[in-house]
């Protein structure tokens, strides 16, 4: 039981992050049909950033606290920067194109991301290590560290924001009109642009809380560790029901816990023939499973409402 | 003639092909401030193809429209939203998974300012105006008459409230031209006759409304003049009764059209129009729908 115990923190840990990172790929998405493949290099960049900025504030003899809040902002700030940009230089002139086209040019931004970071950070791991000591607490048999509470506070928190800016301020609303009928929703005055300009940036500081979280939780930076998070992310956004939020968010913990438990499992479950390194398989075992059986995801609507 | 200054919307040879295909060709007319404006024509002949071209929807290619005394061309929907024109839909469309109230506070975009910032720290101009959206997108409700629907979401609303609301939207934008696209399309006499009620209460409140409609009755009882519209080109302007008696209209509607004729000229079982059209008699309009 103490195993089963820790591999549920585990995986509302990593759930967290992959539901803050599949925010970002289900909003994109439900307002422009565009899988934004390149999302997970986003977070890299953030976690990058993050690290960077962390180093550069600690040498300047900041207050630890200090440095890892501002270290994240200036990560988020970027980040933002960073969506707004890849919007406007390589989805906004293929608005109209077929819909393969922006897939293909996603996936190529994703991979200019990947090279860009490389060239600046090197291909090496860079430990990410926060200021402070991260006290481990005992709860029953299983342990959950400062660094993790803190993750799963601090994403329940921004989940909860992000859901009340969406369903009751006058941004959040243009958002919906314009996910549900643009050309209703420019009548009402809407700028379609601006909407969508507004949702890159929001899916991109969530992006960078995240590669913080993941940072901070393994410790670890790699210019390539943005492209399997981002996947697993994807994954757990349609398992929700891609273009739902509250989807994005389900399926980012459900994804989490299905990944830890298994990955605790395995090796009992196949007698020590595979073992916990195996635990990337369920992910994508979750995502052909969706597809087949369920491609609307578990709380996505049949996509009829589209005009 | 009228005076320019006194024309809303004039529309100067605007034309506008689709491929080889043209939907409007050269069409010069003009609305007054405060009219019923009603453009009828059958199905085809480029009503709604000019709904899109006011509204920014489609871009025309040739000609010109100016508007508020302002000239244009080439314009994105969101800004004529903003200089004041308003429309609705033939096919009703509605943010379907939003409440009604929500709907008509999405129309308040365009007069309310707060951004996300404002949005995030809850400062007292955000929660002030937000304030003001809810109670104005209440009162608008009221005005047309769904006040009790407020929460439910607008695709599970009635066809006719779906009407209303859109209307509703649409009035909350602030417009000073109200364009409305067979608003009148599926109801039944009891609804056309409220609807009837439901638009002279809007131009009486001093927004103008151009009219696209079928129901022969409802255009004779409530426009100002009437444009008809064929094969993209105007054939005929004027007070509802001059129109009505035009040789062309006549011929436009009975030259092998006829599939839609009856609509206006089967349902006289209701009271009278109005005094203006007194003399109408349904036969005398015959085919014209």
């Amino acid at each position: 039981m103490d195993i089963f115990f820790q591999q549920i923190i585990n995986g509302l840990v990593q759930g967290s992050v992959y539901a803050l990172v599949a925010l970002g790929y289900t909003m994109v998405y439900g307002i422009l049909g565009l899988i934004n493949f390149a999302h997970g290099e986003v977070v890299m960049i953030g976690a990058m950033i993050a690290l960077t900025a962390l180093q550069a504030l600690l040498a300047a003899a900041f207050a630890p606290v200090l440095a890892v809040l501002f270290s994240l902002m200036i990560a988020m700030a970027v980040c933002m920067a960073l969506g707004y940009s890849i919007e406007r230089i390589a989805y906004r002139p293929l608005r109209h194109a077929p819909r393969l086209a922006p897939l293909i040019t996603a996936i190529g931004v994703s991979i200019v991301l990947q090279n860009l970071a490389m060239m600046i950070w090197g291909r090496e791991y860079h430990s990410f290590t926060l200021p402070f000591t991260s006290t481990s607490h005992h709860l029953g048999g299983a342990v959950m560290n400062d660094v993790q509470i803190g993750i799963v506070i601090v994403a329940l928190v921004i989940m909860a924001g992000l859901m009340w800016l969406v369903h009751h301020t006058r941004t959040g609303r243009a958002m919906r009109a314009v996910a549900e009928n643009p050309a209703a929703a420019t009548l009402m005055g809407v700028d379609i642009n601006r909407v969508i300009s507004v949702t890159f940036m929001l899916g991109s500081a969530l992006a960078a809380i995240a590669g913080f979280m993941v940072s901070a939780n393994y410790g670890i930076v790699h210019y390539y560790m943005g492209f399997m998070l981002g996947l697993k992310a994807f994954t757990a956004a349609v398992l929700g029901g891609i273009g739902n939020l509250r989807g994005a968010m389900l399926g980012g913990v459900l994804l989490g816990l299905i990944e830890s438990l298994g990955a605790g499992y395995i090796g009992d479950l196949t007698g020590g023939f595979l073992g916990s390194h195996y635990q990337d398989v369920f992910a994508f075992f979750v995502l052909i499973a969706v597809l087949v059986f369920r491609p609307s995801g578990l709380l996505g609507e049949k996509l009829a409402e589209r005009a | 003639m009228t005076p320019p200054s006194n024309r809303l919307l004039e529309l100067t040879n605007v034309g506008k092909h689709f491929g080889g295909v043209t939907a409007l060709a050269d069409v010069s007319l003009h609305i007054h401030r405060g009219d019923i404006y009603g453009l009828i024509g059958p199905n085809g002949a480029g009503k709604t193809t000019l709904f899109n071209v006011v509204t920014g929807l489609y871009q025309l290619d040739s000609g010109g429209f100016q508007f508020a005394g302002q000239s244009y061309t080439r314009c994105k929907p969101h800004l004529l939203a903003q200089a004041g024109i308003a429309r609705t839909f033939q096919n009703i469309r509605l943010f379907a998974n939003m409440s009604a109230l929500e709907n008509i506070m999405v129309g308040r975009h365009l007069r309310t300012r707060t951004g996300i910032w404002g949005a995030l720290t809850r400062n007292a101009a955000a929660r002030a105006e937000e304030r003001a959206t809810v109670q104005r997108a209440r009162e608008l409700l009221d005005y047309v008459g769904i006040s009790a629907a407020h929460q439910t979401l607008a695709k599970h609303l009635s066809y006719g409230e779906q009407r209303r609301l859109e209307i509703a939207r649409a009035l909350a934008t602030e417009p000073k031209l109200l364009a409305l696209d067979e608003p009148a399309a599926g109801m039944n006499a009891t609804e056309t006759v409220a609807l009837k009620a439901l638009l002279q209460k809007i131009r009486a409140s001093g927004i103008t409304i151009l009219l696209i409609e079928h129901d022969v009755k409802l255009i004779m009882g409530l426009c100002d003049r009437v444009a008809v519209l064929d094969y993209g080109k105007k054939i005929a302007e004027g007070a509802p009764e001059e129109v009505r008696r035009d040789p062309a209209v006549i011929a436009a509607y009975l030259g092998g059209e006829t599939t839609e004729a009856p609509d206006g000229t089967t349902s006289h079982s209701t009271k009278p129009a109005s005094g203006q059209v007194a003399g109408y008699r349904p036969q005398a309009g015959e085919g014209l729908g």
